[in-house]
């Protein structure tokens, strides 16, 4: 087994995504940074990829026949995305049923570097306090600031974070939205770096869209994040969604980026929470318990 | 009515949407998928602009490309004041122009930086970063010396002018490229200036100013 950097065997274990099969070229070498290790991918014309260590001879940018190559990483098409992993991963990635159903407009809204640690950019997902004045007119507007009372529970069988009954204020939910609404939120951390959310459909009130931030840890400190949308929306060209998408993004990429200290801290005496920030304090006590040490500070024993 | 080809992360189809946003001039939107689409370089967006290069407007059929090109026309044509461009006065015209062209050279070092880190375009983000440095620290002393002289903006005016609408965007966004303004205590009172103008709006990446202190 090759050595790698990153020695946190519960991160080695897991799937992680390196790119939009959408956006990948037919037949030709991609390279990426997963865990500080450089990696190397390729799709060919019937939807399959390939994962592999890079090696000098097959560069980027080159034509590869991934059928002849050996030695490759473990490899998964899911939800739109190519998946790898380090270690030995599960036989299947967390699930998302919503994205079989055909209506459904699935799109992957951008890829973005970012200078953050994983875990600090799902604990950003996971905050309703900041909508307003970070997403202001969008997400959220003063004077409608309260995070009300929400559940949070650690899903033992499933073994995932569930917050439900969550409910903001949104001036602007989504681009088939048209004017503020009480919108319904749920949110998944089915993943310790994935992130999925619920919320309610402007189009169909039996319904939810979903919004789902996979991200692709390059080190400790830096990520590349994979934003997927499988929504509904009858209307808009899917530029104008993912628009709508990269514009929130964008707005928390600074707030993101300016996180101090950059790793997440797990010792619940670090940072002082407050009553908005119970599925925070779930994922942070979730990540302790299994373990984890890539991209927070783990916490005394 | 002027159409903006525009993709929301471009600092400088912001420069645009900044000065038609203070001038009061009401446009009207064409969303170009920049990243992750490169519609930019796709063929109906190629004849429109060769360059392949956003910002682009359509005004009545006139069609212009090049952030800076615009802002010189935009100003010239829509602001009732005179004061953003002004036409009459050739030394002011020759130092708007000299900023306009360092505005160019901010956006080859601190946006290139910014596109290297975000969007993993493949630059020498090293040099860009120590250019960016280079010419904030030029424009950090530029500023403090007007400051010492009662002066407020980049150029010797008493109202902004475009150079300022042309520098700010990437120096706002300079951080998401790894180039942090502390050293740049000048740059960070302007900007401030900047965003407490009348008309003032933001960008993702762009925050509005803090309430300001009581004088």
């Amino acid at each position: 087994m090759t050595q790698t950097r990153c020695t946190d065997q519960v991160i080695l274990d897991l799937w992680h995504p390196l790119a939009a099969v959408s956006e990948l070229p037919v037949g030709v070498v991609v390279d990426t940074v997963l865990l500080e290790e450089r990696l190397s991918l390729a799709a060919d014309s019937a939807g399959k990829a390939a994962v592999w260590r890079s090696r000098p001879e097959i560069a980027a940018d080159n034509p590869v026949d991934i059928a002849a190559l050996g030695g490759t990483l473990p490899v998964k098409i899911a939800y739109g995305y190519v998946w790898t992993s380090l270690g030995n991963p599960p036989a299947d990635i967390f699930p998302i049923p919503e994205y079989a159903e055909a209506d459904r407009r699935r799109l992957n809204a951008a890829t973005l570097g970012v200078n953050v640690s994983a875990p600090r950019a799902i604990e950003n997902f996971l905050d309703m306090g900041h909508f307003p004045y970070v997403h202001t007119d969008i997400l959220g507007a003063e004077p409608h600031t309260e995070v009300k009372e929400y559940d949070v529970e650690i899903s033992v069988d499933r073994d995932e974070i569930l917050a439900t009954r969550c409910r903001f204020f949104q001036p602007m939910a989504s681009t088939a939205s048209d004017g503020g609404a009480d919108v319904d939120y749920i949110y998944r951390v089915p993943h310790p770096y994935c992130s999925v959310l619920y919320k309610s459909s402007p189009l169909d009130e039996s319904r939810l869209d979903v919004i789902a931030v996979f991200l692709q840890p390059v080190d400790q400190e830096h990520v590349r994040a994979h934003m997927m949308l499988c929504v509904l929306d009858e209307d808009n060209e899917d530029k104008v969604i993912k628009r709508f998408q990269q514009t929130i993004f964008g707005q928390d990429k600074p707030i993101l980026e300016n996180q101090f200290p950059k790793r997440l801290p797990l010792d619940p005496r670090a940072e002082t929470p407050i009553r908005a920030d119970k599925s925070a304090i779930a994922y942070r006590r979730w990540l302790s318990q299994k373990g984890v040490t890539y991209g927070v500070i783990p916490a005394a024993t | 009515m002027i159409t903006l080809y525009d993709y929301e992360l471009s600092g400088n189809c912001y420069k645009l949407r900044l000065l038609m946003g203070m001038l009061g001039v009401e446009w009207k939107t064409v969303p170009v998928d920049f990243y992750p689409g490169r519609e930019h370089k796709s063929d109906w967006f190629l004849k429109i602009n060769p360059l392949g290069q956003l910002p682009v407007i359509d005004d009545d059929g006139l069609v212009l490309r090049d952030a800076q090109a615009i802002l010189v026309y935009l100003a010239s044509k829509y602001d009732a004041s005179g004061t953003w461009y002004p036409r009459d006065n050739p030394a002011l015209l020759g130092e708007i122009s000299q900023w306009l062209a360092f505005a160019d050279g901010i956006t080859g070092t601190a946006s290139a930086a910014r596109l290297h880190d975000a969007l993993f375009y493949d630059f020498d983000v090293e040099a860009a970063r120590a250019g960016a440095h280079r010419l904030f620290r030029i424009l950090d002393e530029h500023l403090w010396f007007g400051e010492q002289e009662g002066r407020n903006w980049i150029c010797s005016a008493s109202q902004p002018t475009i150079a300022d609408i042309a520098c700010f965007p990437y120096i706002m966004l300079s951080e998401e490229g790894g180039i942090p303004r502390q050293d740049y205590p000048a740059i960070r009172r302007w900007c401030d200036r900047v965003k407490r103008l009348k008309g003032f709006s933001v960008m993702s990446g762009v925050f509005p100013a803090g309430p300001a202190k009581a004088a």
